[in-house]
């Protein structure tokens, strides 16, 4: 039996990293593993498209980057949504929503 | 915001690549040691967390990998590894490097000065508003376009539906007199409405109105740009100021803008109205019914070429009461009409599209020679792709690093190339011969530049992916097993065919330059009829009204007159050009020979038989024959007796005589020529046949009289001295002498005999250097060709030569092994290149002269020197082979 696909929807990893970082600022471990938590398991990032995404991003103006220690005293490049990132966010959101539900109501329809 | 955040933080990777790559590498090593890390949280081993963290997230080195080629600076990156790559790929290969370049230069350089050249002769629109519309409209006489009269213009625009505009021009050189020396211009007399034909009004002032063009009435002139601003230091204020014209005041209405091209006679400095005579219209005795009118006209937007050429046709026709004609305007022949474009271009045409045609060859041979280059080196170069592909380079990044490398070929090729056309095409403006219409409008063309280079790296491009895709289709470990092994027989095929191709290509070249070299020898074998060296020629001019003693009364018009003043002026020039050290005999004549002088041509009738011949008419002093060593055969010269008021006496050329005399003594015959009351001419002697239009051409049935019995005075007469010395050093002291006598008179166009001659084949010399040029460089092209398959084919042979060679072939044997595959490409090429010869000597053809265009000795001359040649570059190769050792590349077995 085939392993469960664990695969990032195509085309929604920005819209999930925007999302996980606009609760707080993160590292990029971090991020993989907030997307993993909250989907519940459904979504794993790997490390490669991860960091390419963010590295993306942050030239996008989307997000910003520093050097910072982490509460057990490492030295990580930690992420924070910037402004111009956060109403990426509510565009994606909103396209997001309208595009899941018409998918949702075409498949729920009764032909 | 963001696009400059893209901007800096490439540039910043870009400038600091480590500090870029350290960063990259810090972060992926944080994740990594955080998934230990929350595995150990779950009780693992620290091993165990290490594995599973592997195992989840894959290989640390391919993340950083994947992370640090995303960005577009890694592009950029790339790009210069594999430009640097390249350069020492060429690097390591100077010679093919070296020998790529100089083909991809030459072919640029050569075929982007050519087009730049003759585009715009050629093809491109004269600069002129809806250029297409001017026409050129011609009288014709036996086939040929003739100058139209005065008044057949009048009746033409009168009576056309097809034109919105007629316009008709002759030359003119009026002497300017001033404090300085007089300078005599190059002008032309219009119509008012030649610029309106044109298309172009004047930048300064105003155009010429029909107000102007009252004969006799007040004189007006417009200057060119160049002329306002070399005589008249660009002064703003010259509208309406007076100039003094050949004793006769202008006055300046206008100044032409500084781009105007007047293609019509490109060395016009001025122009002034015609101001000739409407009226006298049935009086035919006047310079007003005289052929010596250029015609140009533009259509009427509605009105197609074909539809004017009916009207023109339906107008010679159907004469009107209200115009009449005389025998010789009687337009019976019909008009002949083509694009001012056409008739500018129709003298060099030929010429132009051989050379064309000549560079276009040139450039094939280029890139088949590239081609070839570029599939040898693929060939070389296929193990080394197979081992890239087999160390996991993708296909698409070997086409990127080939890609990469055909383009730096074509831009280091381009570059040079672009030097290349920019001295060509300076030379081609310094060799061009005179009379080469729009040489202004000659330079660097962007767009054939653009387009030379594009074709070159497309040939680059095609030719150098083939290995590329064969080789990362290919099976790599297939490839590297037998990497020195592969006799790759298919592309020695067609880099064979490609060699053929060149030699064929070559051959053709070479043979049309050679029939061009034949031809040109032949020209120049030609005995013009006179002795030309040590021969010094200038114009003379007798400008002004003292000239003309008094005004001639209409009656007298038409009488023979005697011109004492402008005959003094020339006698006593003569007598000073004489007494000056260096000179040994000086002449003066109305027509000198291969000078391009024009209008000399009359009508002769002998009185005994009734024929008419046509003649050049030559008002010569009696030295002249002596001067230009032109043989008297029979009866006399003229001499000083031959003066105004005694019997009219003129000499006649051999080729005259053989026409009309051929068994009788052409000795005391009288001829009648020029206007009814010219006297009637006696026959006293018989001189040599000389050369008056050009070498080539046979036409030299001529007249001489004396100046003082001709019946019109010829204002500018040519002077010709023979010097015992240099030619040309003498000039300054002759000129002097003449001005010793009148200080006001212009003296032009100083020149040796010398030169005369030899600017008489200007054109023929100029197509035949391009052609010498272009033949030589195939010649080389194709030898380097031969060369570089038959060294590829002896490298990739080198076991089977030692097998043989220790089988006991003798080096001889080996020798004639190689140079036979090389001399059998050569005789393929020949082959073929003949066939495409003798093809191709059919469009030279008007060029030739005096051998047939299948001429045996050029043929035979040049497969002899292809064959040497390709004997040349094959015996290199075939050396190397014989030199084989076989012990050692039986042991490298």
């Amino acid at each position: 039996m085939d392993a469960p696909n664990t695969d990032v929807i195509q085309g929604t990893l920005d819209m999930l990293i925007l999302k996980t970082l606009s609760l707080e600022p993160m590292h990029g471990f971090g991020i993989a593993r907030r997307v993993e938590q909250i989907s519940r398991g459904v979504f794993k990032v790997n490390p490669g498209s991860l960091l390419i995404a963010v590295q993306r991003l942050e030239r996008a103006g989307w997000l910003d980057s520093e050097w910072r220690q982490t509460e057990n005293s490492r030295r990580a490049k930690f992420y924070r949504l910037t402004r111009a990132g956060r109403k990426q966010l509510e565009v994606e959101t909103a396209e997001w929503t309208r595009r899941a539900s018409a998918i949702t109501r075409l498949l729920k329809a009764e032909i | 915001m963001s696009f400059w955040r893209q901007l800096t933080r490439g540039l910043r990777a870009l400038t600091n690549r480590k500090a870029a790559d350290q960063d990259v590498s810090d972060e992926v090593q944080h994740y990594f040691d955080e998934a230990v890390a929350a595995f150990e949280a779950k009780g693992l081993s620290r091993e165990e967390a290490r594995r599973a963290a592997q195992l989840e997230c894959g290989n640390a080195t391919v993340a950083q990998e994947q992370v640090r080629t995303s960005g577009w600076e890694n592009g950029i990156a790339t790009l210069f590894a594999d430009l640097r790559y390249g350069g020492r790929q060429l690097r390591r290969n100077a010679g093919f490097a070296t020998v790529a370049i100089l083909t991809l230069a030459l072919g640029i350089g050569a075929s982007t000065a050519i087009f730049s050249a003759v585009g715009p002769i050629l093809f491109e629109a004269l600069p002129y508003p809806n250029a297409g519309r001017i026409m050129m409209i011609w009288d014709t006489y036996q086939g040929a376009r003739s100058d139209v009269t005065f008044h057949t213009y009048r009746e033409l625009a009168e009576r056309n539906r097809s034109f919105a505009a007629v316009a008709v021009m002759r030359a003119w050189q009026p002497t300017m007199t001033s404090d300085t020396e007089p300078e005599r211009f190059d002008g032309q007399r219009v119509t008012p409405n030649y610029f309106g034909v044109l298309g172009i009004p004047p930048a300064l002032g105003r155009d010429f109105q029909s107000s102007d063009d009252l004969f006799n009435g007040p004189k007006v002139a417009i200057l060119s740009d160049a002329l306002w601003r070399r005589r008249f230091a660009a002064d703003n204020g010259i509208i309406g100021r007076q100039i003094r014209l050949d004793d006769d005041s202008y006055t300046i209405i206008g100044v032409m803008p500084r781009d105007f091209e007047n293609v019509l006679s490109p060395s016009a400095e001025l122009w002034s109205p015609l101001q000739y005579n409407p009226a006298d219209i049935a009086n035919f005795e006047t310079r007003e019914w005289g052929h010596h009118l250029h015609m140009v006209a533009r259509l009427l937007p509605s009105i197609g070429i074909n539809q004017a050429r009916r009207d023109l046709e339906l107008i010679a026709k159907t004469p009107v009461p209200q115009f009449p004609r005389p025998r010789w305007a009687a337009l019976q022949y019909g008009f002949m009409m083509d694009s001012l474009q056409r008739e500018v271009t129709r003298g060099v045409r030929p010429a132009l599209l051989a050379v064309f045609g000549a560079v276009t060859l040139v450039l094939l041979i280029a890139g088949v020679n590239v081609t070839n280059l570029l599939l040898a080196r693929g060939a070389q170069r296929h193990s080394e792709f197979a081992m890239r592909s087999a160390l996991g380079a993708a296909r698409s990044r070997l086409l990127r690093q080939l890609l990469t490398e055909s383009l730096l070929l074509a831009a280091i090729g381009g570059t040079l190339g672009t030097f290349v056309a920019r001295v060509g095409i300076r030379a081609l403006i310094a060799l061009s011969p005179p009379g080469l219409p729009r040489v202004g409008a000659i330079g660097l063309d962007a767009t054939v530049l653009g387009f030379a280079i594009a074709l070159t790296t497309v040939i680059g491009l095609v030719v150098g992916l083939v290995p590329a895709l064969q080789a990362s289709r290919r099976d790599p470990h297939a490839a590297l097993q037998q990497s020195s092994r592969n006799t790759s027989g298919t592309h020695q095929l067609t880099r064979r065919a490609l060699v053929v191709a060149e030699v064929a290509l070559a051959l053709v070249l070479l043979v049309s330059a050679g029939l061009l070299l034949r031809s040109l020898k032949r020209v120049f074998a030609i005995d013009p009829g006179f002795s030309a060296s040590h021969v010094l020629t200038m114009q003379v001019q007798a400008s002004g009204h003292k000239f003309h003693d008094r005004q001639f009364a209409p009656e007298e018009r038409t009488k023979l007159q005697d011109h004492p003043v402008q005959r003094h002026f020339f006698e006593q020039a003569l007598e000073a050009v004489r007494s000056t050290p260096g000179v040994s005999d000086a002449a003066f004549t109305s027509l000198l020979p291969l000078s391009g002088d024009l209008y000399g041509e009359y009508g002769a009738n002998v009185e005994q038989s009734k024929r008419t011949w046509s003649v050049f008419r030559y008002a010569a002093t009696p030295d002249y024959f002596k001067t230009m060593g032109i043989p008297l055969l029979r009866g006399r010269l003229l001499d000083s007796h031959d003066v105004f008021g005694a019997p009219a006496a003129i000499l006649i050329s051999e080729s005259l005589v053989r026409a009309e005399f051929s068994n009788q003594d052409p000795i005391g015959q009288r001829v009648q020529i020029g206007p009814p009351w010219a006297p009637v001419y006696t026959i006293v002697g018989v001189v040599g046949d000389v050369k008056q239009t050009s070498l080539a051409l046979s036409q030299s049935a001529a007249i001489y009289m004396t100046p003082a019995q001709s019946w019109f005075a010829d204002d500018v007469m040519s002077l010709v001295v023979r010097t015992s010395g240099d030619a040309a050093a003498l000039a300054p002291s002759i000129r002097n002498a003449i001005w010793s006598v009148d200080k006001d008179q212009p003296i032009v166009r100083v020149v040796t005999m010398d030169n005369l001659v030899a600017a008489s084949s200007a054109q023929r010399r100029f197509v035949l250097i391009l052609f010498e040029a272009f033949g030589l460089a195939a010649l080389a092209l194709a030898a380097i060709g031969i060369y570089g398959v038959l060294s590829g084919s002896v490298t990739e042979r080198t076991r089977e030569i030692g097998v043989r060679a220790a089988l006991g072939a003798s080096r001889g044997d080996i020798l004639g092994l190689v140079l036979r595959q090389g001399m059998n490409l050569t005789a393929f090429g020949v082959a073929i290149g003949l066939v495409g010869a003798v093809a191709a000597s059919q469009a030279l053809i008007s060029m030739l002269f005096g051998i047939s265009r299948l001429d045996l000795i050029t043929y035979a001359g040049v497969v002899v020197l292809l064959a040497a040649v390709s004997a040349m570059a094959c015996w290199v190769p075939a050396w190397r082979a014989a030199r084989v050792d076989p012990c050692i590349t039986l042991r490298a077995e």
